[in-house]
C-alpha cells in the first residue's frame, strides 16, 4: 500500500480582477470571464517564489503528518516552471529549510503544467518500490504570463505538497497512469522571460487530446467508470478546460466542484490540480474515490486514482483548509502594483 | 559585498529553521545562535527551535529605504516576541501598513529577503504576516 | 592615575565639503588644535573614524593622518566604535596620560561621508547595525531609532511635539554655530510636516550625512600651564557597551550603554548628575536625545519629553543641552561627532562660544555623552573649568 501520509497547500493573499488587466491592454473583460470562466487570479509578491511557497506548503504537510521526521524523508521532488534558479534544485533550499537534509535524494522537475503531478508520480514510484519511508513531492509555480496576452489573465501563483509512505495513510494510490506525445503547444526557449504558445492549438490536440487519453487509459486499466468516484480534478488553466474535459469524459459538476479552483484562483501551473486535490481531500470522506488527472503542455498527463482512508478526518484541520487560502483574507492590487510585484517593469541591472 | 554566498549560508540554522541556542544552567533561549550564555557565562547548550507565532512589541515602517528593498517598500520592521518569550526581529510582509501596531499577533513565514542583483545568490528566512488563521 | 586637561581644540568646515578629502579636513582640523593649544609637538595620536574603508576605501588611517599633518613617526592609531568613535578616541588619550604613558595627545576624529553615493553611505552606516540579524532584514538606522522611539512612546506617552521641541531648540542653537552644517532655525509645524523617514521620524528628526573633522589637545596640567592658553580639566571618563541587536536589549525605552557610561564617568569625578550644569549629548535622532536624558539620570524615565518641550533644555534653562546645536543642526561626521561634542563643553567652559551661544551664568562642569550605532557603545566625559 501506498499514498499520501500528508498534504498541504500554500497561496498568495494578492489578488488581480481580470477587468484590472483588461482595461490595461484596452481588452473586453466580460468576453475573457466568460470565456476563461474566470474572475481573478492569485499574485505573488516579490518576496514570495516558488521555494517559499514550497516551504509553507510543505510545513502544512508535515502538520498533518505529525508522526513524519523530516529526516526520514528519502526523496523531495519539486515540480514547477518557475524555478528560482535554472541550476541549483529549488528542492535544496525546501529540504534545508524543512531539516530534511542531508540524506535525501533531491531533483527539480518540470513539464510545463503538470511538473507538480510528476513530482507526485516519481515519489509514489519510491515508495511503492520499497525505496524509502517517506517521499515528499511538491507542485509550485509563480508563472509569468506575457503581458497583453491571454495568458496574463490567468497566470498565477500556489503549491501544493505531498508526503508519500506506506502507513498511515490519508489516501492510498489505486491506480496510476501516464500520457505522453512530442506536442508543440506551448513553451519557453532558455533565456526568454516569457513562455509563448500556440494559440487555439492548445485546445483539443493537446490539452483535450492528452487528458483524455490518460484518463480513459487509467480507467480502462482500473476497470472503472466515472461514475465510480465522488470527485474529479483535472487541470485547470483556466475555469472553462477542466469543465469541458470532466463533462466530456462523463464527470459531472459536482465531481469537479470541491478541486475546480482556477475560476478565482487563476492557473497555478504545475499547481493546479495538485493544490485542486489539497481542496478536495479536505471534503472528502472515508472510502471516496478520487480521480485526479494533470495536464503539461509539451505534451502530457499524469492520471491518479485515490482511495480515500479513515485517517481523512483526523487531519483535516490540522493545517490550514485550502478554501480558507482561497478566499479569505485577500487583498486587491491594480494594474501598476501588478507589474512591480511581477518584475515586469524595465530597471537597470 | 563579497563572500555573500558563504555568509548566507552559515546562517541556514538561524534564517531557515530559527533554530536556537537554549542554555542548559539558565535555561534561557537566545536567537541568534551564540556559543556564549552571556549571562551566565556557561558554553553547555542544547538547539532548540523558535515557535512561529507571537505579538509586535515595537514596529516603524521604513519610507525611505535602501535600493535592494526599493520595489518592497515602505516595509514595516518589527521585534516581536514570540510564544516562547524570545525577541525577534524582522520584516512584515503581507500586510497593510496601517495595520500594524504593538500587540498585533503575527505569524512567521518563510520568505525570499534579498537577491544579490539580478544574478547573484538568493538569500531567504522568515518575515512577519499578521495571523489570520 | 595623572590628572589630565584640554588645552586646545580645533574644527575643519561641516557639511557637505566637496573641496576637501578626508586627509584634508583632518589636516585642517588638526593643525588649527596644534595652533589653538600652543603646543608645539605631540607624543601620540587617536584618531575616531567609523570607516573609512567603507566610505572611500582608505584603512590605515592613523599612519596616513600623521604624515599628512608632518609628524609622521608618532604613535598613533584609528579607534572605532561607530559614532562613538570620537568620544572613544578622547578616551584613549585620557587614558594614556592618566597612565603617565606620554604628556600630550591628540585625539582627533574624522569622517568624509560625500565621496559615495548615497545608497553606499546608507550601507556603509549601517555597518554599525548588526549585519546579519537587523540590516539583512531590511534595518535603516532611523528605523532602529524608530523601533525605540514607538516604543518610547507607547510606554511613556511622549508625543510628536516632545520630539520636535528637540530639533527646535538644537536648530536654535546650532543657527549660532559658525561650524554648523545647517545653521538656521526651524519651527515645530516644519519639522512634524517634513518628510517621514521611518514612524514616527521625520527627516527634521534625524541627524544628516556630514563630512567634518575635529581635533582636541589633551596634556598634563604642566604642559598646559606653561602654554599660556586656556585649558580645563577633564574628571571622569566612561564607556559601556550593550548588545548591537534591538531585539536583544532588557528594555528598549533606554540606552544601557550611555547610563553605564555616565555612572562610571560620575564615580571617577566624584560627582553626580546633580552636579553637571550642561550637557552634550548624541541626538542622532530627536529620540536619542529624550532617550540620552533619562539614560544618564537627568530626567525620571518618561520625563524627559515634557521637560525638553517646557525649555528647560534650551541655552537659558535650567540644564542646557547641545548648546553646539547638536548632531542636528551642527552635522555628523560620524567619526568626528564626540571629539566635536568636547570642543563645545571646552569653549562653554573658557568662555568662548561665539555668536550668543554662551550659556549664561559661566558655567563650571559640564559633561559629553557620545555613542555608537543604536546605543550599543557609549562614552562619557566630565570636565569643569581648571
Amino acid at each position: 500500500m501506498a499514498g499520501i501520509v500528508g498534504y498541504g497547500a500554500h497561496l498568495p493573499r494578492h489578488r488581480i480582477k481580470v477587468e484590472e488587466i483588461a482595461k490595461v491592454w484596452g481588452a473586453d473583460a466580460p468576453s475573457y470571464k466568460k470565456g476563461l470562466m474566470l474572475k481573478e487570479k492569485s499574485v505573488p509578491p516579490p518576496d514570495m517564489d516558488t521555494i517559499t511557497l514550497s516551504v509553507e506548503a510543505a510545513r502544512n504537510a508535515l502538520r498533518r503528518a505529525p508522526m513524519v521526521d523530516p529526516k526520514d524523508l528519502g526523496a523531495i521532488y519539486i515540480g514547477s516552471e518557475s524555478h528560482p534558479y535554472a541550476v541549483k534544485p529549488s528542492g535544496t533550499t525546501v529540504a534545508e529549510a524543512l531539516g530534511a537534509t542531508p540524506d535525501i535524494h533531491c531533483a527539480d522537475f518540470e513539464f510545463a503544467c503538470k511538473a507538480g503531478s510528476e513530482a507526485m508520480y516519481v515519489a509514489l514510484s519510491h515508495i511503492k518500490a520499497g525505496e524509502m519511508k517517506y517521499a515528499l513531492a511538491i507542485a509550485a509555480d509563480t508563472s509569468q504570463g506575457a503581458p497583453s496576452d491571454a495568458l496574463e489573465f490567468s497566470a498565477a501563483a500556489g503549491a501544493g505538497a505531498f508526503i508519500m509512505g506506506t502507513d498511515n495513510l490519508i489516501a492510498e494510490i489505486m491506480f496510476t497512469h501516464s500520457y505522453m506525445t512530442d506536442m508543440p503547444d506551448f513553451w519557453r526557449r532558455e533565456h526568454q522571460f516569457y513562455p509563448q504558445h500556440g494559440g487555439r492549438f492548445t485546445g483539443e490536440e493537446a490539452y483535450f487530446a492528452h487528458t483524455k487519453g490518460a484518463s480513459n487509459a487509467i480507467l480502462k486499466k482500473a476497470g472503472m467508470k466515472p461514475s465510480d468516484f465522488k470527485y474529479a480534478i483535472f487541470h485547470q488553466p483556466n475555469g472553462k478546460f477542466p469543465q469541458r474535459v470532466a463533462l466530456e469524459l462523463g464527470f459531472t459538476q459536482e465531481q469537479i466542484d470541491p478541486g475546480w479552483l482556477s475560476p478565482t484562483l487563476g492557473n497555478t501551473y504545475s499547481g493546479a490540480s495538485p493544490i485542486g486535490l489539497t481542496a478536495t481531500l479536505d471534503v472528502s470522506q472515508p472510502g471516496d474515490l478520487v480521480f485526479m488527472c494533470s495536464y503539461g503542455s509539451g505534451a502530457g498527463s499524469d492520471a491518479f486514482i485515490w482511495k480515500v482512508t479513515d485517517r481523512i478526518k483526523e487531519v483535516r484541520d490540522l493545517a490550514v483548509q485550502t478554501h480558507k487560502l482561497l478566499k479569505e483574507n485577500l487583498t486587491y492590487i491594480d494594474y501598476g502594483t501588478y507589474a512591480k510585484f511581477r518584475h515586469k517593469i524595465k530597471k537597470n541591472d | 559585498m563579497t563572500m555573500f554566498s558563504s555568509r548566507n549560508w552559515r546562517e541556514y540554522p538561524q534564517r531557515y529553521r530559527r533554530e536556537a541556542s537554549k542554555f542548559t544552567k539558565s535555561g534561557k533561549v537566545y536567537f541568534p545562535k551564540r556559543l556564549v550564555d552571556p549571562e551566565t557565562g556557561d558554553r553547555e547548550q542544547e538547539t532548540v527551535v523558535l515557535p512561529d507565532t507571537g505579538k509586535i512589541v515595537t514596529y516603524t515602517v521604513v519610507r525611505i529605504a535602501p535600493a535592494q528593498w526599493g520595489d518592497e517598500g515602505p516595509y514595516a520592521l518589527a521585534i516581536v516576541e514570540l510564544e516562547d518569550g524570545t525577541k525577534v526581529f524582522g520584516q512584515m510582509t503581507d500586510c497593510n501598513i496601517d495595520e500594524v501596531k504593538i500587540g498585533l499577533e503575527v505569524r512567521l513565514e518563510f520568505r525570499r529577503v534579498q537577491s544579490e542583483a539580478a544574478h547573484g545568490v538568493l538569500s531567504y528566512a522568515h518575515k512577519f504576516v499578521p495571523k489570520w488563521y | 592615575m595623572r590628572d589630565v586637561y584640554i588645552v586646545g581644540i580645533g574644527m575643519s568646515k561641516w557639511g557637505e565639503v566637496w573641496q576637501q578629502s578626508l586627509r584634508d579636513l583632518h589636516t585642517d582640523a588638526a593643525l588649527k588644535a596644534i595652533e589653538n593649544a600652543g603646543v608645539d609637538h605631540i607624543d601620540g595620536m587617536y584618531t575616531g573614524c567609523m570607516t573609512g574603508g567603507m566610505f572611500i576605501g582608505q584603512e590605515h588611517l592613523a599612519s596616513l593622518l600623521t604624515d599628512y599633518m608632518g609628524m609622521s613617526g608618532i604613535p598613533a592609531v584609528r579607534v572605532e566604535a561607530a559614532c562613538a568613535s570620537g568620544g572613544m578616541a578622547i578616551r584613549a588619550a585620557f587614558i594614556e596620560i592618566a597612565s603617565g604613558m606620554s604628556d600630550i595627545v591628540m585625539a582627533s576624529g574624522v569622517e568624509k561621508m560625500t565621496d559615495c553615493s548615497g545608497e553606499e553611505a546608507t550601507q556603509a552606516l549601517a555597518a554599525a547595525a548588526d549585519q546579519e540579524y537587523e540590516v539583512f532584514h531590511g534595518a535603516t538606522f532611523p528605523g532602529l531609532y524608530a523601533l525605540m522611539a514607538n516604543a518610547h512612546m507607547a510606554k511613556y506617552g511622549t508625543t510628536r511635539d516632545m520630539l520636535s521641541a528637540v530639533a527646535v531648540k538644537n536648530h536654535h542653537n546650532g543657527s549660532m554655530n559658525p561650524v554648523a552644517q545647517y545653521p538656521f532655525k526651524v519651527s515645530m509645524d516644519q519639522v512634524a510636516n517634513s518628510v517621514m523617514v521611518a514612524d514616527p521620524l521625520h527627516i527634521l528628526d534625524c541627524s544628516p550625512i556630514t563630512d567634518g573633522a575635529a581635533a582636541a589637545i589633551l596634556c598634563t596640567k604642566e604642559v598646559a600651564k606653561a602654554t599660556g592658553k586656556p585649558y580645563i580639566k577633564i574628571l571622569g571618563s566612561g564607556a559601556g557597551t550593550d548588545t548591537i541587536q534591538l531585539s536583544q536589549r532588557a528594555d528598549l525605552t533606554t540606552i544601557k550603554a550611555a547610563t553605564i557610561a555616565a555612572d562610571s564617568a560620575f564615580k571617577m569625578a566624584g560627582k553626580t548628575i546633580k552636579d553637571m550644569q550642561f550637557a552634550e549629548v548624541h541626538d542622532c535622532f530627536s529620540i536619542a536625545e529624550i532617550m540620552v536624558a533619562e539614560s544618564i539620570g537627568k530626567f525620571e524615565p518618561g520625563k524627559a519629553g515634557p521637560a525638553i518641550l517646557n525649555g528647560e533644555t534650551a541655552l537659558d534653562g535650567a540644564f542646557p543641552m547641545n548648546p553646539s546645536g547638536g548632531l542636528k543642526s551642527k552635522g555628523h561626521p560620524v567619526g568626528a561627532t564626540g571629539v566635536a561634542q568636547i570642543a563645545e563643553v571646552y569653549k562653554q567652559l573658557t568662555g568662548q562660544a561665539e555668536n550668543g551661544r554662551q550659556i549664561p551664568n559661566s558655567p563650571k562642569i559640564g559633561m559629553t555623552q557620545n555613542m555608537g550605532g543604536s546605543g550599543g557603545s557609549s562614552v562619557v566625559h566630565i570636565m569643569e573649568v581648571a
